[in-house]
């Protein structure tokens, strides 16, 4: 314990326990909202539709923030000194070696995939799934007020990229890896020599007992044919909920077009936790082994 | 005594030079509140007159204002920052050390800094929670919103690039295992799918661009300080006048629509 608070005090670290609480402070404040707005005919936002000048009734209020704001800056700032560790040296790796804190649920990725899926795909497609979000979110309802009931897959779906996958792996970056990238308790010492014995077998060897390589070392098309099985089976989920759905009018006012977006991009950020638990539980490392990429 | 300060204070807003500056009276009339607005070139990014929910701190969490605080105070504290700073390997440490010890409100200047940079990435975060749980990115703000996606990711690579400026171990290795991956970029990195077949190597892909070489040296750390300081402030600047201003056109700041009676 004491060993977790050294880590949560370090300087650099205060920002990242400043975000949870922030983030699960602002869930419960919005959730509280939405529900008290979902229990009622009018929104709390509606009953306060008149206009009122903005001087002074808003300028107030944002000069007061921004006394408040540099007022907690200025304190924290005398209080509390930006680190300076020693002058670079790029003969000394230090162990662990960690990205800074806001791509750590990027750098914990490197885990479960290949540089090229954690490092570029997903982040490619974090930016362009959020600007997609105006144009595949048809939803004319709960535009400007806090609600619950009328975009319940819209607002599950975005606190669980952004709280699930987001910032809890964040924290886990933090304050959870240590040497090694190894997953250290709390309670535990962080100790440099720590050697985790990893068995990793392919999806192909493990479920159907078929090898990714032949004897002679070359890929084994059996395991890539039953690995592509996996992936495009994966995906062809989204066509199938389609061919079920297609009569609905949520999915008719979609379109084909927007409804492969909004497919492709929620099994794919899905993909995610289900490859860290068949990583974690099952020691499976890749499901598709190919000459030119690994999945 | 009382008497005297009043008649000199008439006396100067009488004055020429005091009309030319303030251009109306302060008088508490609806019209001196409109005008105080209106005749505000920094004030004058409001409406005059708001809905009542917009001001309540409750409904926009003050995120986006905060936000472009902070990007204000981190414009300002690193303007001086940059009076003790030169880009070179062989400088750039030792300046850090003068800075924390020998000058006059430096650390002060570089906490600010760094803390203000850690803050603005939770409160931007923070932002866009709040627009997203309010619905704010439907019509007609869908493209502000796709703004501010691209501002939330640069603000991610400003606090990224300015990470590398103290040149000290955690900044060398933080964007050592940042910049890494850009090596695994399919078709454009040495390690990436399809990169060895299109002639990528590691002198010659994208990874080397960035870097300004095949490892965090000091070249990368020139790169880095002109985009941190130059580059990408600018394009932020730009994105930031379009986001402001487009609130303005899609609307001002989103509300229930009352008109149709449906909320």
């Amino acid at each position: 314990m004491e060993h977790l608070l050294k880590i949560m005090t370090k300087p650099d670290n205060i920002p990242i326990v400043l975000m949870l609480g922030l983030t699960i402070f602002y869930t419960w404040f919005a959730a509280r909202k939405g529900l008290k707005n979902d229990r009622q005919e009018v929104s709390e936002e509606a009953k306060q539709a008149d206009k009122v000048q903005v001087w002074p009734y808003l300028v107030k209020v944002e000069f007061l923030g921004a006394l408040l704001v540099m007022a907690i800056l200025t304190f924290w700032s005398f209080g509390i000194d930006a680190p300076l560790e020693q002058s670079a040296n790029p003969t000394l790796t230090p162990n662990p070696s960690k990205a800074p804190w806001y791509f750590l649920g990027l750098q914990e990725m490197l885990v479960y995939f290949d540089p090229w899926i954690a490092g570029v795909l997903v982040p490619s497609l974090i930016v362009f799934g959020l600007c997609a979000i105006p144009y595949i979110d048809i939803n004319p309802k709960g535009n400007g007020y806090y609600t619950f009931k009328e975009r319940k897959f819209a607002i599950l779906t975005f606190e669980f990229g952004f709280l699930l996958l987001w910032v809890s792996l964040i924290v886990l970056g933090t304050f959870f890896r240590g040497p090694g990238w190894n997953i250290f308790m709390p309670w535990e010492y962080w100790d440099t020599h720590r050697v985790v014995a990893l068995v990793n077998v392919d999806f192909s060897q493990f479920f159907f007992g078929v090898p990714t390589r032949l004897v002679d070392d070359t890929l084994n098309p059996m395991a890539m044919l039953i690995g592509s099985f996996i992936v495009l089976g994966w995906y062809s989920l989204g066509v199938a909920y389609y061919i079920w759905k297609r009569g609905t009018p949520v999915i008719r006012k979609l379109g084909s077009l927007r409804y492969s977006i909004v497919a492709f991009l929620f099994l794919t950020m899905m993909a995610l936790p289900i490859k860290v638990i068949l990583r974690i539980a099952l020691n499976i490392k890749y499901i598709l082994v190919t000459p030119w990429f690994n999945i | 005594m009382l008497g005297i300060v009043e008649q000199l204070r008439d006396k100067m807003q009488r004055t020429e030079v005091y009309k030319s500056i303030f251009r109306h009276s302060y008088q508490d009339t609806q019209r001196n509140r409109a005008l105080q607005i209106l005749d505000n070139v920094f004030l004058h990014l409001h409406p005059v007159r708001i809905s009542r929910h917009a001001t309540n701190i409750g409904f926009t969490w003050g995120m986006g204002g905060i936000t472009f605080l902070l990007f204000i105070i981190l414009t300002v504290t690193g303007v001086i920052l940059m009076f003790y700073y030169r880009p070179a390997a062989e400088y750039a440490y030792d300046d850090m050390k003068y800075l924390m010890n020998d000058v006059a409100f430096g650390p002060l200047m570089r906490n600010m800094h760094r803390w203000a940079a850690h803050a603005m990435v939770i409160t931007v975060m923070l932002h866009m929670f709040r627009v997203f749980l309010t619905g704010s990115y439907k019509a007609p703000r869908q493209f502000n919103w796709v703004i501010g996606v691209f501002l939330l990711t640069l603000t991610l690579f400003l606090s990224f690039t300015g990470y590398l400026l103290p040149w000290d171990q955690l900044a060398i290795w933080a964007v050592t295992v940042g910049t890494n991956m850009a090596r695994a970029t399919p078709f454009l990195g040495s390690e990436g799918p399809f990169g060895p077949e299109l002639g990528m190597r590691i002198d010659n892909d994208v990874r080397f661009v960035l870097l300004g070489g095949t490892q965090v040296g000091p070249p990368t750390l020139l790169r880095f300080y002109v985009l941190h300081c130059i580059f990408l402030p600018l394009i932020a600047a730009v994105l930031m006048t379009v986001h402001f201003w487009r609130i303005r056109k899609d609307g001002g700041i989103s509300g229930p629509d009352v008109s149709t009676k449906k909320f």
